[in-house]
């Protein structure tokens, strides 16, 4: 355990929120293991349990060079990636002033090969926020998903990493 | 650093990798959130882990285990540990011979939990050591340390996770290094285990014996942790609380507790005098902070609104900074409730057109509780439906009493409903019973697990299977039925209907495959039918 202080305002504080079902765990697991692959120091915090039934799932992932608090502190994510559009207002409190929310209307849908893939799709919208390299994300990818389901992630990432590139252009 | 040397796992997955560089040779357990994943980790990394009935059993086994030289360990919720109470107070006296670790997952907050209670108070009743680790790299190296102190005082040791231990995934190095361990073997020990009152006398002045010698061991060299910061403000804490806390107050002095029973009371105090305030930062009740007080050490606690639900970093910055003002309440998600096409669903419509009172019991079917049926009445604990329901029916009059009916999923019941059945042939009501067990052939709330009426280990391998309908009758229950409740609904509510009317002790098995695991359970009965 490192001696320095505390301080860590170099944290990313991201988090994601949904339904049971739609991933929400999944696009935690492959932003923290990408974190990791960048050489960052992680952690990533969810609730199990009942909330799978179908109801709100929300996991956050923090990294930076020293992470202390698995839970993002409350009203200070930096980023809210939210997969279901019921689920953004409940979840907007979880957003500091400034942050950037990524929500399910910057994919264009018919454009997705698997439905199922929009988290992954919105994880790309997500890598183009952060300073981790598209090689760790890549990789993350194939390390959380079966392989026969990695060209449609990889082109749901490609979708909204481009698209979110597209929109900073703008 | 090299990357692949770190792993990025969660305190349940750190937990059950470290059992298997400690070359544990028998992991029970019983699945309940936030522990379930300990014991399934642990069997993919290859030990022998099974689950058990329920989780005395489960402790009872590992016992046996050790008195035969082997390394074990039990895993449970913090509920399931008022289950294994029993076994757990006397082995604390009856010595263990190979390492006994009895994980104990609280579930702070009620995250999917049916209380919140604090199991650090066990570690006290009980007399035995505890350890409380902060993140998974500590549950990685806590699993080795219990191991350590179990076989050194011959006691069985209390490894007390937290939901945000268990599901927060965090860094772990974890070099593996697996002892030489020799074979099992058993040696008779009649006075150290067999606890009649003239070996039990002897074997409590032992407990309290070791206990004096871990505590002064704590004191030199337990695995505190003393971090000299700004003197204005010192923070004593343990577990997950030390990372909201040293988040919330960077600069402060820390006293973080590693080993938290018996507590390193001497260290403690002088850390307390070496700060001008000396705060205790814990999740729960006021624990720490009363024992310290009570050993006559001044520090400060937290406002009792803080005891309940987890804490994080802004709530400890609101206890540092004495702030009692109401809290602001985040907007309520979206509730759980049961899967499209799950067929409990088909007994609550029929319960709710009959008019039950329903006394309830743990599971996936708890969710009848909630919009749209709103039929479950009752929820305490494990196997208590049919208590209560028994309960009921002796108190009411006639005409309420005969509404009343149990219902429990078939985990639960063989968890911990098989003595209400007895209990019902034994002292039945005057106008009978009708108790509802829900077979849909998975322990599904806690993730799908196998248990003995499903006829296949923790690994899927076919075992001996606990035939439910054959148990009931063999117990004494004349009406016993087996229905499919989604195949025909108005079937179903006709049966129950006939047993409510016949005023007779009667057992309905309402059994059909749980709709998220119906797949997967064909699939694996198809594999097992072709070896």
């Amino acid at each position: 355990m490192s001696k320095s202080n505390g301080s860590q305002s170099s944290v990313k504080n991201i988090v994601f929120a949904g339904l049971g079902g739609q991933g929400v765990l999944k696009a935690s697991d492959i932003a923290a293991t990408a974190a990791l692959l960048a050489g960052f120091d992680v952690k990533k915090s969810e609730l199990h349990g009942m909330s799978q039934r179908g109801g709100s799932v929300t996991s956050d992932v923090r990294y930076g060079d020293l992470v202390r608090s698995p839970m993002v502190p409350s009203g200070e994510a930096d980023i809210l990636v939210v997969i279901a559009p019921d689920q953004i207002e409940v979840n907007r409190w979880q957003l500091r002033e400034d942050g950037l929310l990524i929500e399910p209307s910057l994919i264009d849908l018919d454009a997705l090969t698997n439905k199922k893939s929009l988290n992954v799709a919105l994880l790309g919208v997500l890598s183009a926020s952060s300073s981790i390299a598209k090689e760790h994300w890549t990789q993350a990818i194939r390390e959380h998903l079966a392989e026969k389901l990695h060209e449609a992630n990889f082109a749901a990432f490609d979708l909204g990493r481009t698209a979110a590139q597209r929109e900073q252009r703008q | 650093m090299n990357l692949s040397d770190r792993l990025l796992l969660s305190g349940d997955e750190a937990v059950a990798l470290a059992a298997r560089h400690s070359g544990v040779a028998l992991m029970t357990g019983y699945p309940g959130t936030p522990s379930t994943e300990i014991l399934e980790t642990f069997v993919e990394l290859g030990g022998k882990g099974q689950w058990a009935p329920n989780e005395k059993v489960a402790l009872e086994v590992a016992i046996g285990a050790s008195f035969g030289t082997a390394r074990t360990m039990v895993t449970m919720k913090h509920v399931g540990l008022n289950v294994a109470a029993d076994p757990l107070f006397t082995a604390a006296y009856a010595e263990v011979a190979g390492a006994l670790v009895v994980v104990s997952a609280d579930d702070p907050g009620m995250a999917s939990s049916q209380n919140e209670q604090d199991n650090r108070h066990y570690a006290v009743a009980a007399g035995v050591p505890m350890l409380e680790p902060a993140d998974s790299q500590e549950a990685y190296e806590y699993t080795r340390l219990a191991i350590e102190i179990s076989e050194r005082w011959l006691i069985p040791v209390l490894l007390r996770l937290t939901t945000r231990v268990c599901h927060a995934k965090t860094i772990v190095d974890a070099p593996d290094s697996r002892p030489e361990l020799s074979e099992p073997s058993y040696t008779p020990e009649i006075a150290r285990r067999v606890m009649i009152p003239a070996n039990a006398r002897p074997a409590h002045r032992r407990l309290r014996g070791k206990l004096a010698e871990m505590a002064r061991w704590n004191e030199d060299v337990g695995p505190n942790l003393e971090i000299a910061g700004d003197r204005s403000l010192g923070i004593i804490c343990s577990g997950v609380s030390y990372m909201h806390a040293r988040e919330a107050a960077p600069d402060a002095s820390f006293y973080k507790v590693g080993m938290t029973y018996p507590l390193p009371l001497a260290a403690i105090a002088r850390f307390a005098k070496s700060v001008d305030r000396c705060v205790v930062i814990e999740e729960g009740d006021p624990w720490m902070v009363d024992a310290i007080r009570a050993s006559g050490t001044a520090v400060q606690g937290k406002s009792p609104m803080y005891r309940f639900g987890e804490l994080n970093v802004s709530r400890v910055r609101r206890i540092l900074s004495h702030d009692e003002s109401q809290e602001p309440v985040p907007p309520r998600g979206k509730p759980p409730e049961l899967c499209p096409g799950c067929p409990h669903r088909s007994v609550y419509a029929a319960l709710k057109n009959l008019g039950c009172i329903v006394q309830g019991d743990i599971g996936c079917y708890s969710l009848g509780a909630l919009p749209p049926y709103e039929a479950m009445e009752t929820l305490v604990c494990m196997g208590a439906a049919i208590g209560m329901g028994l309960g009921l029916r002796h108190v009411l009059p006639s005409e309420e009493a005969r509404r009343v009916v149990s219902v429990i999923g078939d985990s639960t019941f063989v968890h911990s409903g098989i003595t209400g059945l007895v209990e019902m042939v034994y002292n039945p009501p005057p106008d009978g019973h009708v108790v509802l067990i829900l077979d849909n052939g998975t322990t599904a709330m806690t993730g799908m697990q196998e248990h003995p009426g499903t006829g296949r280990t923790i690994d899927h391998k076919r075992t001996g299977k606990l035939v439910i309908e054959d148990l009931v009758r063999a117990v004494g229950i004349q009406r016993v039925h087996v229905i499919d409740p989604a195949r025909d609904p108005q079937g179903f509510q006709d049966l129950v209907a006939e047993c409510l009317a016949s005023r007779e002790l009667a057992v309905i098995i309402a059994r059909r495959p749980c709709v998220l695991a119906a797949g997967k359970i064909k699939q694996l009965e198809k594999c097992l039918e072709q070896e």
